[in-house]
């Protein structure tokens, strides 16, 4: 099993305020990790430092991403090294078309890697397949970014960015909050289709529901700025039964 | 600080330094190596009479220049917009600057001094109608008119037009080839006496293009002048005259740039346009003087006055400007709608970074019944700039079914710039329909780390976001324009976050 993520007791503040208080993870190539946990545990930070934004001080412990120190690169070198972050609160672009916008990323990041940059027609062709994998037709991109979108169009939008961008590590974080059954399904599906030799997912989700259509290898509790307790996908089913009141943090009393 | 705007000596050689690349951040702040014929500094009755003779203007012009001087000898230089510049010293600038080169004027391009020639190719302008025509690459279908300091190099596609029976060439040639053109429009709107830059500007313009399109003629192609002050311690003073006959068409677009200075240096243009009977004006600038460096040394003082008359019924213009450059810029591009339902349109886009100040807007003038105009300004603030947008819609007692549509939009960027909007409404008739939006925003650190989070670095993250909010003004510029002024948005406001 080849390493991409091993994140070792990370501490990290944001305005004075300690959030992640040694948080530990390894994700291997191939592997999907759900991330559990009540509201305001850490969950969405725990993302936003792992995509390089801005703000956060971090205090203690270490990320390393396939070898490399992450916590050394701006947020869009990481996004260029391949890692995702599908929004829990996506931003609008008011006046950027949708096609613009993932047209001018994806050749940021093919410029990053030495690649051709795609022109407006070989982008129409190249997203073409994305767009009815997740049942969405061509007008949607002529919308500003997430300017007017629904709930459940914002997610559709999160993931087919992730689907255009094809990265090694997303980490999706609920992406899949206030999607009906349909839309969990399609944008299930995106995920699946991202699941793959060399990559890796992380989602972030409140709802096991979502873990019946995207099956993850492990699923972690985090509470209070710690992973607190790991197993597999039946984890998730005690979760919902139980709730997270009952759980102490086992790792740090071991 | 009430010290006068410093404007040294040139080099005793009247040679300028070749390429001198000063501030990496302004791409078109090179200046050439080019032999320089100059008329003596400041300004008097002399001056004029010697600027009026270089062009070898007949005497009628040369009494409207001097008519003019007398006029601007008496006033004052307007104080109320909100900029703050030291005094300028009207006779410490040299009124004319031309290359060498052109005493004799060029009959063809080959007769341009090649070191001419290799800056406009550095600029990317394309003169060679050879290659415009082959379409190699970057070039576009554009006739063009180059201003270099005070004169005119080279107009290209005059025959073509002239086919049409276009007239499209410098103005000092129109005063002498279409004195009755000239004399029937020149100063019809703007008089002489109008503000104190407008004066000046009649006293000791140099150069400028005329445009003539006859009646019922859709003009081929996208007429463009080119404007670039080369010398040091020039002022520029261009004039610019458009008529549309009935029934006519033309685009016309405005570029400028200039090299970079420590030295402050005064531009004050005249633009007049007219628009008789369903004819359509369509004015677009892309205004990029040097607009000093970050802690405001240097750059181009702008002040200019455009103006266009509506004169027939159903006619148009309409004005979009993309101001980036300049360390001040004062100018309020205006449509008088006299015709019934004639329509003006003002869409604009002022960026202002480090210590520029701008001072822009328009003024729609309701004279006719059912005329209408549209005010769209974008303002962008970044640095320690001051950024206003002052407009005034006045509606006549006689205009009948007036309407007018304005928003104001305003993008913050940190903490110590400014931006304010100064709307007069003069509404002397109640059937007018006036309808003004107003809106500040700011790029939000999750804006810019949404774009970041997808590989985009900071500074296109900017351009993205500030593009999206000006695109309402930047989809009005024709397509040869629009991309480079897009860069240009981007370009502007580098070193403005973080
Ligand atoms: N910029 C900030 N300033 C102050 N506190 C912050 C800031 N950002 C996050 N926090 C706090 O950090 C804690 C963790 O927030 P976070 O968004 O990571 O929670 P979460 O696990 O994603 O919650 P949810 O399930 O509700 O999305 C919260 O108490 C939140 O208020
Ligand atoms: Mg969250």
């Amino acid at each position: 099993m080849t390493e991409l993520l091993n994140i070792e007791n990370l501490h990290a503040r944001v305005e004075e305020k300690e959030i992640l208080k040694g948080l530990s993870l390894k994700v291997n190539a191939g592997e999907v990790h759900a991330i559990m946990g009540p509201n305001g545990s850490g969950k969405s930070t725990l993302a936003s430092v792992l995509a390089g934004k801005p703000g956060y001080e971090i205090t203690e412990g270490s990320v390393n991403f396939q070898g490399e120190d992450l916590l050394e690169f701006e947020a869009e070198e990481r996004a260029q090294k391949g890692i995702f972050l599908g929004f829990q609160y996506p931003v609008e672009i008011p006046g950027v078309n949708s096609m613009y916008f993932l047209r001018t990323a994806l050749n940021a990041q093919r410029k990053a890697r030495g690649e051709e940059e795609l022109d407006g027609i070989d982008f129409m062709d190249f997203i073409q397949d994305k767009l009815e994998l997740l049942d969405m037709n061509t007008e949607f991109l002529k919308r500003p970014v997430n300017v007017g979108f629904s709930g459940g169009e914002k997610k559709r939008h999160e993931t087919l960015q992730m689907c255009a961008l094809n990265p090694t590590l997303a980490l999706l974080d609920e992406t899949d909050s206030g999607l009906d059954i349909d839309a969990l399904q399609i944008v299930s599906r995106g995920v699946n289709a991202m699941r793959g030799e060399g990559k890796a997912i992380v989602l972030i989700t409140h709802y096991q529901r979502l873990l019946d259509y995207i099956e993850p290898d492990f699923v972690h509790v985090l509470k209070d700025g710690q992973i607190i307790k790991s197993g597999d996908k039946t984890l998730a089913t005690e979760l919902e039964k139980e709730g997270y009141s009952g759980l102490t943090n086992e790792t740090t009393a071991a | 600080m009430n010290t006068a705007a410093k404007m040294p000596t040139p080099p005793a050689d009247n040679v300028i330094n070749k390429d001198t690349q000063l501030d990496k951040t302004y791409k078109y702040g090179f200046s050439s190596d080019i032999e320089m014929d100059y008329a003596p500094k400041g300004l008097n009755e002399d001056i004029v009479r010697l600027i009026s003779e270089k062009k070898g203007e007949p005497e009628w012009m040369l009494e409207w220049r001097l008519n003019a001087f007398r006029i601007w000898q008496n006033m004052v230089e307007p104080n109320w917009a909100k900029l703050g510049y030291p005094p300028i010293d009207y006779n410490d600038i040299y009124y004319y600057a031309a290359p060498k080169s052109q005493k004799e004027k060029p009959k063809s391009l080959d007769e341009v001094d090649p070191e001419l020639l290799a800056v406009y190719e550095k600029l990317g302008i394309p003169l060679k109608e050879q290659e415009v025509l082959a379409g190699v690459e970057g070039t576009s279908n554009v006739a063009i008119d180059a201003v270099f300091d005070s004169v005119s190099v080279a107009t290209t596609f005059k025959d073509k037009l002239a086919e049409m029976g276009v007239i499209f060439c410098p103005i000092s040639e129109a005063i002498r080839d279409y004195p009755e053109l000239v004399k029937k429009y020149l100063g019809t709107v703007v008089p002489q006496g109008d503000n104190f830059f407008a004066a000046l500007n009649c006293a000791v313009f140099t150069d400028g293009s005329f445009v003539y399109i006859p009646k019922g003629v859709r003009c081929p192609m996208e007429l463009s002048t080119y404007f670039r002050i080369n010398a040091r311690d020039t002022g520029q003073f261009e004039r610019t005259l458009i008529i549309a006959d009935d029934d006519s068409y033309v685009s016309y677009l405005e570029g400028c740039t200039a090299p970079q200075r420590d030295e402050n240096q005064l531009h004050a243009a005249v633009v007049e346009l007219v628009a008789m009977k369903n004819a359509e004006i369509k004015y677009s600038t892309v205004q990029n003087w040097y607009p000093g460096d970050e802690n405001g040394k240097g750059g181009i003082y702008n002040f200019v006055t455009k103006r266009g008359t509506c004169k027939g019924e159903r006619s148009k213009i309409s004005w979009t400007q993309v101001e980036t450059g300049s360390a001040v810029t004062w100018k309020y591009p205006s449509c008088i709608l006299e015709g019934d339902y004639s329509v003006g349109e003002f869409y604009s886009v002022a960026v202002t970074n480090n210590c520029q100040q701008a001072d822009t807007g328009t003024k729609m003038i309701h004279k006719g019944k059912n005329t209408s105009s549209t005010i769209i300004s974008k303002g962008i603030s970044a640095g320690r700039s001051n950024n206003t947008y002052r407009g005034l819609v006045h509606i006549f007692p006689e205009a009948e079914n007036a309407r007018n549509y304005t928003e104001c939009d305003s993008l913050l960027m940190g903490n110590k710039c400014g931006a304010h909007t100064v709307p007069y409404i003069r509404a002397h008739n109640n059937t007018a329909n006036l309808e003004h939006e107003a809106t500040t925003s700011k790029i939000s650190d999750e804006q810019l780390f949404y774009c970041r989070q997808r590989g985009l670095s900071e500074e296109d993250s900017v351009s993205l976001i500030v593009n999206g909010f000006a695109k309402d003004v930047m989809q009005q510029l024709p397509m040869e324009f629009a991309v480079e002024a897009q860069k240009l948005l981007g370009i502007s406001l580098e070193g403005s976050v973080g």
